[in-house]
């Protein structure tokens, strides 16, 4: 199988659906495994129905090129063999694709529910459950270490802190965690069923809300498909403003992320100074368009709200009071011996298992992977003004943290340079209604990583798909990986390093 | 030691002078709507249906807007071709009774104290466990921020709790979905009597945009007995303690002047 034969589509474009070369499985499936052995990563592979089965799209990255490789292919019966053994990092999509389509994918090692609802196709089922029975949440065989003075630590759903709902299960021998199992879907609100048929009115509202501390960056994932898919460019202040807001999120985020870190080791000042600042950062997205996470900015055709050289300066003497401020609280916390004690070799990844899982964002930042969609598929801003990469290779807590400071430096130089002066004119085109049977594919570096959404449209131009990959979808297997032989107590600031999203994941 | 002494002077003291000060309030909030019904033109529908929750209703009384169900996106605001419905930066917003949410021409005070025999027990004192419920972590967020040094929640004797036993009371925010349904009964049952719920954002009030959808149950009053609701989405941080301290007492009737005069503005 060689890789011509897939369609080379840059981030944030359409083209119609008859462009999508459709393969047989097996060329299918050999298009995935061989692409993964040659750094293509799995950016989306999802299951849509059709007339003969299921049909199967993938969408590969390919960070060197700076292009997406794409294919689907049809599923006639209820089964499949697992490319996961092949492939790790497809190991969540199959499961995904085998909860919602009743298909199994023969051979997958970790063969279980990921959200605990029924099979969107009646009569299909991947566990044979029969229709009228309701999945029950978190009832599922995990795993069990067996022996003497082994024990079990179940956490979850409802946790101590002001956080989202999911299930821990922790094989442990003493303090000694030998394995971490993760069951989610407690979120699971029924979104992407709901943008089958749309755009509809509550489109952009499901975009700010999939994981609402990052809805700037879903709802602009959303938009670059709605353009690309309606033939028309974003205003170019809009794309500038976009960059501001989402510098903006990743800085707060970062910020958070970093005294929550430090507060979980109970090194309080950092904590306490980073979750005044944290707010502070978003106060600017509520400048910028009155609501703290960015809701309602951002629009297909560009952004909703302009700034004046006033509201410009306002932001201006708001980010170096920021800047100064969480230099002076985040190098407390490099200069303290004792927290640095619990960061260092604590939760590390090894950077082959990082890759093999296909991490994102900081996660796999902090492991050495080169891999930032603003780097590597730029779009908006980012095609016009770089931001450096940020890695370190260490792979633990320390790095996770490290890489989240490098990047506040880098989005605070970014949005300093910003702020200095913007492409003029309108902050927003019109945006016609999406083309008929078109495939798009839209590419976003959250503060987690890469965000990936696939529209697919009908023959009246509606979505007959529309799949949603959050950054976390990825990354929660990193962070059982990361409590592999390590200390129970660590768990916390393992989580936290991580931070990754609930609602995200379970959509 | 020294260097935190000294980013202890740099970082200075950064709590907000609330209540006795009004919080200074980012001027493209957009708080609480005002309808002026008088300027609809006959027949149009435009804020109905651009609404994606269907908050704008035309009823027997005849306009309304569900606060419950907002989420302040101004969706109905840009349908508008009269100007019937604006936002304001009123950051006020809680209510003690559901139907007190749906705002009319008029604008109220709307959130009431508790009954002196729940104030003489909480007043002083109040321990809350939070639960998300399906929440995207916006509200979850807003809550949290309440902890931070420039709200710090605990000089008025409100604090989170990390375990229901210990608990006065639940802060649900998300809209209950059916896989968290179960567990946030059981959390509920777990705190002693008497208690106190407050939903918080247009999930925990009516689901918000999710509302219909059948992996969820349109909000925590399906679950459990609501005692206030705080609408936004997610509502800002001000709204929210503005929400628990008026339900505590906590402002005085300085709040309701500060209120009526607001709604002149």
């Amino acid at each position: 199988m060689s890789a011509t034969s897939l369609l080379k589509l840059a981030n944030g474009a359409a083209v119609p659906l008859s462009k999508v070369p459709r393969l047989e499985l097996a060329a299918f499936r050999e298009a995935i495994i061989s692409g993964c052995k040659r750094d293509r990563r799995v950016s989306a592979l999802f299951g849509t129905p059709h007339a003969d089965g299921l049909a199967l799209y993938g969408v590969l990255a390919d960070d060197a090129a700076g292009m997406l490789e794409c294919a689907w292919t049809v599923l006639v019966g209820d089964e499949f063999p697992s490319m996961t053994p092949e492939c790790p990092e497809v190991h969540l999509f199959e499961r995904e694709i085998a909860e919602q389509w009743g298909v199994v994918p023969a051979g997958h090692p970790w063969l279980k529910p990921v959200r605990f609802h029924s099979s969107y196709r009646p009569g299909h089922d991947a566990w044979g459950r029969a229709q009228d029975v309701t999945p029950l949440i978190g009832v599922t065989n995990f795993l069990r270490v067996e022996g003497e003075e082994i024990h079990e630590v179940a956490v979850g759903p409802v946790h101590a802190g002001v956080i989202e709902p999911g299930h821990f299960r922790f094989q442990c021998h003493g303090e000694h965690v030998f394995h971490l199992e993760i069951s989610l879907g407690y979120q699971h609100r029924g979104v992407e069923r709901k943008l089958v048929g749309g755009p509809t009115k509550r489109t952009i509202h499901f975009m700010e809300t999939l994981s609402g501390d990052t809805s700037i960056g879903h709802a602009t994932a959303y938009c670059q498909n709605l353009e690309s898919l309606g033939g028309e460019h974003a205003m170019p202040r809009g794309h500038w403003l976009r960059g501001i807001a989402q510098e903006l999120e990743r800085l707060a985020n970062h910020t958070g992320d970093l005294g929550a870190l430090a507060g979980d080791v109970g090194f309080l000042p950092t904590a306490s100074y980073c979750g005044r600042l944290r707010g502070d950062f978003l106060n600017m997205s509520a400048v910028l368009c009155g609501s703290r996470f960015g809701r309602g900015l951002v629009r297909p055709g560009g952004v909703t709200f302009d700034v004046d050289e006033v509201r410009l300066e306002d932001l201006r003497k708001r980010l170096e009071a920021g800047a100064k401020d969480v230099t002076n609280a985040v190098q407390l916390l490099w200069a303290m011996p004792s927290a640095m004690a619990r960061f260092e070799d604590t939760g590390r990844v090894p950077t082959d298992v990082a890759a093999e899982l296909g991490l994102v964002g900081p996660a796999a930042r902090a492991c050495g992977l080169r891999r930032d969609v603003r780097t590597s598929h730029p779009y908006g801003i980012y095609q016009l003004t770089h931001i450096p990469l940020a890695t370190l290779d260490s792979g633990d807590v320390y790095a996770r943290a490290y890489v989240r400071w490098l990047e506040i430096k880098r989005s605070i130089d970014f949005i300093r340079i910003q702020l200095g002066e913007g492409p003029r004119g309108g902050i927003r085109s019109e945006c016609p209604p999406p083309k008929p049977e078109h495939f798009a594919v839209s590419l976003v570096e959250g503060w987690r990583g890469e965000i990936c959404h696939v529209a697919l449209t009908d023959a009246s131009g509606q979505f007959a798909a529309y799949k949603v990959i959050d950054p976390s979808f990825h990354n929660w297997m990193g962070l059982a990986m990361s409590l592999r032989d390590q200390q129970i107590s660590d768990f916390p600031i393992c989580n936290k390093s991580f931070n990754l999203s609930y609602c995200g994941h379970d959509l | 030691m020294w260097h935190v002494l000294l980013s202890r002077i740099q970082q200075g003291h950064r709590t907000a002078k609330y209540p006795k000060q009004a919080p200074t309030l980012p001027d493209r909030l957009r708080g609480l709507p005002v309808l002026d019904p008088s300027q609809c033109p006959e027949g149009c529908n435009e804020c109905v249906e651009a609404c994606p929750t269907d908050a704008v209703r035309f009823d027997e009384q005849g306009l309304g807007l569900d606060l419950g169900r907002c989420l302040f996106c101004q969706d109905c605001t840009n349908a508008c071709p009269e100007g019937a419905i604006r936002f304001t930066t009123e950051h006020r917003l809680a209510a003690r009774e559901r139907e007190a949410l749906i705002i009319r021409g008029e604008i109220q005070e709307r959130v009431q104290a508790l009954d002196q025999k729940m104030l003489s027990l909480f007043q002083r004192s109040l321990k809350l466990r939070e639960v998300s419920a399906g929440g995207c972590n916006g509200c979850e967020a807003d809550v949290n921020v309440l902890g931070t040094l420039v709200f710090d929640l605990g000089r008025f004797g409100i604090q989170v709790v990390a375990s229901p036993r210990h608990a006065d009371g639940l802060i649900i925010t998300g809209p209950v979905t059916e896989n968290m349904k179960l567990a946030l009964k059981k959390t509920y049952d777990a705190v002693p009597e008497p208690k106190i719920v407050i939903a918080v954002g247009a999930c925990a009030i009516s689901g918000g945009p999710y509302a219909g959808h059948e992996e969820q149950h349109n909000g925590a009053s399906s679950v459990v007995p609501v005692d206030l609701y705080i609408p936004g989405c997610p509502p800002a941080p001000y709204t929210i303690l503005d929400g628990l301290l008026g339900m505590l007492d906590r402002l005085g009737p300085e709040r309701l002047r500060a209120f009526t005069e607001a709604a002149k503005r």
